[in-house]
């Protein structure tokens, strides 16, 4: 079905169940309890989620496949997203048009950089895209504000009148999709549950999914097949003939798009843009996403996004009264000791937890989360085989 | 003619702390083949040895003097370092004072420690990983070793100046017989610079002219011979990185004077020094040397006042800029081996 | 953990939502139920404080973190009530907003404009937050301003000086208490053609983003208006950390003075090297050459040292002013966390006061309300002598203190002494000023949101 083999199809539908249903699985927690601090299920997350999911399965349809490690990527998301702001600022309120804006303008930008970068490879084509992505940050943050506001960044204001809109005098433009607002959202309550279904997180959740379904064609097509024999030997395949800079070109470019993608994405669902979305830092973290979730796998990304986003939005929002409330129960000087020990790892101390957790995770799963998954699973299975030796249950491949 | 003297020295400065960290960089890098983005925490710590060093100086008791008052109404608490107690005043202020100097004789043993432990802890364990991997998990710790310094020391700078004896400047210009006050130079720089060639002239010697150091270069050229050879070469290099580490925390202890050290100097270094490795050559000892004071000169020149004005916003971009010409015109960068991290 | 849906806090809120909840599935959308975004319906209500945990304005945003625990603590009745009892208006008396207990979340901005509106989303999505306050940067502050805008709740501005907040990108939901560029240029003039004469040249040095733009502007326009002229200015990127070859040519431009418009860490470096080249210690034009810092931060000061001993520069309040106001917050502060609080932390503590007092007075949460109660609000008390909310663009009007780094500091804490406070009048400008981005800048109107 689709084009996809079966297990594929198995992988996409569990996907699309996840995402669709992530307003609830997200929101495990009642709102009463003190564990709803663990709640991710709000609009702003949840978009974030599949927003930073599309740029992450974007770089690894480039890193995974082809080996070449950009360490600008995020230059294409801040393009995008500035290309996607001025369109709406001055054409149309629209998403579909700023999306596509944002998708286009990252195109043209990653075949110019494309074409400079991949003369080189390794370390240099690394360096060489953190250069071009560090200027574009430097330069956005000054001397272009006329066009990029500067430090405070480009905003949809009251004075704006795109050209395809009918806004009333003094009304500020909303990002809508065909009078749809982003951020309208259906709330569910049931019992002491609360759950938010946003128009623009499945908007958003839509978008990624396509850009799921095309990355997994891509991993399965000639294209793909291509890309990793460039990664495993470079030399040997243009000895049989075949020229790979241009499928590396077509990979680079295809990654800054779904970067642009990502980056209209934001735009869409919050009208505002500022420079630091293009300095190294934020180029780092979609490798760090990369990695962490798996490189080269096709759920890795997405997952490697989620923990990050997670742990950024969740885990830096607990203070230390939050977790006096949790420990309460124990006896005063107990609960003073434990906070103590659990207080620099939250709060303002989440990039410790963050810098130890990266470097457990490449220290003992090189594969990152999907290799433990898989780890997991193979103990599971031997642990079930052992029990029932006949095997019954292992499922026909 | 005046301006253009200043910002060649100014970018002998600068470059020369670039050279020294792209130095270390490039030494881990060259022997042990792991690149090392904790270098620029190890530079962090460096100088967080010259702060925790001019703190344990000042230790104090605590003494209360009546006739002021805190900021709450209450007597003032003044604290009296034990040195007076100990040398009595005069001498304790002057040992005080010279707290940055007398923290290298404590910074090198405790670089040199902590190189070595995350050699033998953690990098030993991803020789045989891939490069990306490598640069993971060292970004990780680089990541917990600042947020650590951060949270015993906040996340302000600290100021540590230097000896009283080096604050002011000398008149350059004077020397050379133009007026006075058109070049002047700060004392405590200039130190730097020379410190900077030192430590590098040092490391160079070591490696050229010592047995130790011709068996480090052998095995950087080919380790699987030496290794053959019967010769330990990964205890040599377990050195080395504890030498890199030392090399790196003398450039941050140095540094301290001339601006005060916080939590995420490190990072602000980085990639700095990442693009000066580069440009000079993976792997190449004298090329991170020259590239390092290449894009210092080439810096200071782009932040004159009469280049702006023509190009504004050059200062901006001007390290990233030069990276990308040389990377273009010369593959493997100003000094590079051929086949070197190029997968 | 698994024990902690038994919290007090958990206990608190079952009981709030019991009458609510526990019925069959309802689906409703939010606009129906609600008259205002995040319409507090329980005992309760919440407010989001979005400071810095993390990056390199940290300490500041700490320091603000406490301050904030201390309006709520004084809110609800606790502590030795600490401005409460000197302010001007007498509507709050510790039973925390119109009866309903404050609670607060916190949030980390990074100060990048990105990670500060996720976080002020997610107070707002997430917690029902029903005003926002904090920050540490002109960027995150006209970033979570105009967000806050757009989401219908009030923003109360932290420490943010650029013009443009309340000037090119003001915001009818966006209020600021703390000054801005333009005062710091009007209240620093007069002293310092006092201080260094009239003829001075004067060589500045900008931190190439829109505060440095807008400070530098208005530092310039004060000084050149009182004779000075500018020889040159030259701009610095953020991300710069040494700053010699900046300060390297000042002397040999014929300048006698230098003009450092960074904040944080770049002023802190760049009044560093400029001491360090002995610029202090030289004759100019017949002159002792001089050093000015437009913008002081005592938390920030304090990294460069004793060299801001004799530089002047100008701050929103100091923990040394003397007003029944200041006294009093003061010795709240110190007595609960050991040292005098910043001027971000004063801040921040006198706003999430105005903002209680301006629902209180108005007599509903209603962000609509509340910013009509704020608007042309005259009040005294909190630290700065009589101060005006100016309803055009919601900008406080209140003396400035022009401040010298001491001589010889008592305490760690003791590093600057007030020179002068300039009189409010002094520093009032239009609100169509051409540096606030002249008539084209507009407040548009208030949001109620949902």
């Amino acid at each position: 079905m689709l084009g996809l083999t079966k297990k594929d199809l198995q992988l996409m539908l569990i996907v699309t169940g996840l995402t669709m249903l992530a307003p609830f699985i997200l929101n495990p927690f009642p709102e009463s309890s003190g564990m709803a601090q663990f709640n991710a299920g709000y609009p702003d997350l949840m978009q974030r989620f599949v927003i930073f999911g599309i740029f992450a399965i974007g770089f690894n349809l480039l890193f995974g496949l082809t080996g070449y490690l950009s360490f600008g990527h995020a230059a294409f998301l801040g393009v995008g997203s500035y290309g996607a702001i001025w369109m709406m600022k001055l054409v149309s309120l629209n998403v579909i048009p700023a999306i596509f804006m944002g998708v286009i303008v990252a195109g043209i930008f990653s075949v110019a950089v494309g074409y400079i970068c991949l003369r080189r490879s390794g370390i240099y084509f690394s360096i060489l895209t953190l250069a071009i992505a560090q200027m574009s940050y430097a330069l956005a943050y000054s001397v272009l504000t006329p066009i990029t506001g500067g430090e405070t960044g480009l905003q949809i204001k009251s004075t704006d009148r795109p050209l395809l809109s009918n806004l009333a005098e003094g009304e500020t433009g909303r990002a809508n999709l065909f009078g749809m607002d982003m951020r309208q959202s259906f709330e569910l309550s049931v019992g002491d549950w609360l759950f938010t279904f946003n128009v623009g997180y499945y908007i958003a959740a839509v978008v990624m999914l396509i850009a799921f379904y095309v990355s997994i064609r891509i991993f399965r097509s000639p294209f793909g097949l291509m890309l990793r024999a460039i990664k495993s030997n470079q030399t040997r395949m243009s000895y049989t003939g075949l020229n790979p800079r241009p499928h590396t070109l077509a990979a680079f470019v295809i990654s800054g798009m779904y970067a642009g993608l990502a980056g209209g994405l934001l735009v869409a669902m919050d009208t505002q843009v500022g420079p630091e979305r293009m300095f190294w830092t934020a180029s780092g973290e979609v490798v760090l996403m990369t990695i962490l979730g798996g490189v080269g796998t096709l759920i890795g990304p997405v997952l490697g996004a989620g923990v990050i986003k997670y742990m950024e939005n969740i885990l830096s929002k607990i203070n230390k009264d939050v977790l006096h409330e949790w420990f309460a129960f124990m006896p005063d000087g107990l609960e003073d000791f434990i906070v103590f020990l659990v207080y620099p790892f939250i709060g303002k101390g989440w990039h410790l937890t963050l810098g130890i957790l990266f470097m457990l995770v490449v220290i003992f799963l090189p594969g990152g989360l999907v290799e433990g998954g898989q780890r997991i699973s193979k103990w599971i299975k031997n642990r079930r085989k052992a029990k029932d030796t006949g095997g019954s249950t292992e499922p026909a491949e | 003619m005046e301006a253009i003297i200043l910002q060649i020295l100014n970018g002998l400065d600068k470059g020369s702390a670039y050279a020294l960290i792209a130095l270390g960089l490039t030494l881990i890098f060259g022997t042990l083949g792991v690149v090392n983005f904790a270098h620029g925490a190890l530079f962090m710590i460096g100088a967080f040895c010259a702060v925790t060093f001019s703190r344990i100086l000042t230790l104090s008791r605590t003494v209360i003097d009546e006739t002021q008052t805190d900021f709450l109404g209450n007597p003032l608490k003044v604290d009296v370092p034990y040195l007076h107690d100990l040398f009595g005043q005069a001498t304790g202020d002057a040992i005080i004072d010279w707290a940055v100097p007398l923290s290298i004789l404590f910074t090198v043993p405790v670089m040199m420690f902590v190189g070595y432990a995350m050699e033998r802890g953690l990098i030993k364990h991803f020789y045989n990983r891939p490069h990306a991997d490598q640069i993971l998990v060292t970004f990780g710790l680089a990541i917990v070793l600042q947020e650590v310094i951060k949270y015993f020391y906040g996340a302000n700078p600290i100021p540590t100046p230097a000896p009283q004896a080096f604050a002011g400047s000398l008149d350059f210009g004077a020397l050379l017989g133009f007026d006075p006050n058109l070049i002047i130079y700060p004392y405590w720089r200039i130190i730097y610079f020379v410190f900077s060639a030192i430590i590098i002239g040092a490391v160079f010697a070591f490696l050229q002219y010592t047995t130790f150091g011709m068996v480090v270069r052998a095995g950087m050229a080919d380790r699987e011979t030496v290794g053959l050879l019967g010769i330990n070469i990964d205890k040599r290099f377990t050195i080395m990185f504890g030498l890199a580490a030392a090399v790196a925390g003398l450039a941050g202890v140095m540094y301290t004077p001339i601006n005060s050290p916080n939590y995420h100097m490190g990072m602000d270094f980085l990639v700095l020094s990442f693009v000066v490795v580069v440009v000079g050559g993976m792997g190449s000892l004298p090329g991170a040397v020259l590239a390092g004071f290449l894009l210092g000169i080439l810096e200071s020149f782009a932040s004159m006042r009469e280049v702006l004005e023509i190009l504004p916003g050059l200062n901006q971009i001007i390290i990233y800029l030069v990276a990308i010409i040389i990377l273009l015109t010369r593959p493997r960068g100003l000094m590079g081996r051929k086949g070197v991290m190029e997968d | 953990m698994s024990k902690s849906n038994f919290t007090r806090r958990g206990l608190l809120k079952t009981s709030a939502v019991a009458g609510a909840g526990l019925a069959l599935p309802t689906i409703f959308t939010a606009q129906s139920a609600h008259a205002f975004t995040n319409e507090p319906t329980g005992g309760t209500v919440t407010l989001g404080f979005n400071v810095p945990q993390t990056g390199p304005y940290a300490d500041e945003g700490a320091d603000e973190l406490r301050a904030y625990q201390l309006a709520v603590e004084h809110l609800n009745g606790g502590g030795d009530g600490g401005m409460l009892n000197t302010f001007s208006s007498k509507e709050l008396d510790g039973t925390g907003i119109l009866g309903k207990k404050v609670e607060y979340v916190t949030g980390d901005t990074q100060t990048k404009s990105d990670a500060a509106r996720a976080s002020a989303k997610s107070m707002i999505e997430k917690d029902g937050a029903i005003m926002i306050t904090g920050g540490s940067s002109s960027g995150v502050a006209v970033a979570v301003q105009a967000l806050c805008q757009e989401a219908g709740v009030i923003f109360m501005a932290g420490l943010t000086h650029s013009n443009d907040t309340t000037g090119k990108d003001k915001k009818a939901n966006g209020f600021r208490h703390f000054f801005n560029s333009y005062m710091s240029g009007a209240a620093l003039a007069p002293v310092l053609a006092n201080a260094y004469g009239k003829d001075r040249k004067a060589y500045h040095l900008t931190a190439d983003y829109n505060w440095g733009y807008t400070t530098e502007e208005a530092v310039r326009a004060s000084t050149e208006a009182m004779g000075w002229e500018t020889v040159a200015a030259v701009k610095t990127p953020l991300t710069q950390t040494d700053f010699s070859s900046y300060i390297a040519p000042v002397l040999q431009s014929g300048a006698d003075t230098l003009v450092l418009n960074h904040y944080g860490g770049n002023m802190v470096n760049s009044l560093t090297n400029a001491v360090q080249f002995g610029l202090r210690d030289k004759q100019v034009n017949g002159k002792d050459f001089q050093i000015v810092v437009p913008l002081y931060s005592r938390l920030m000061a304090k990294g460069a040292g004793a060299n801001v001993k004799g530089i002047f520069g100008s701050t929103n309040w100091h923990w040394s002013l003397q007003d029944a106001g200041s006294k009093a917050f003061v010795k709240s502060f110190g007595t609960k966390y050991g040292f005098p609080p910043s001027q971000a932390a004063h801040t921040t503590y006198v706003q999430t006061l105005l903002y209680a007092d301006a629902v209180q007075r108005a007599g509903s949460f209603a962000p609509c309300a509340v910013a009509e109660a704020l608007e042309d609000f005259e009040f005294d008390g909190l630290g700065n002598g009589k101060t005006l909310y100016r309803g055009a663009d919601h900008q406080c009007f209140k003396d400035v203190l022009v401040v010298k780094g001491k001589e010889n500091p008592t305490s760690e804490f003791d590093l600057l002494e007030i020179v002068e406070v300039t009189p409010a009048e002094q520093v009032t400008y239009a609100p169509d000023h051409p540096q606030m981005g002249g008539p084209e800048a507009v407040l548009g109107a208030c949001n109620n949101g949902a």
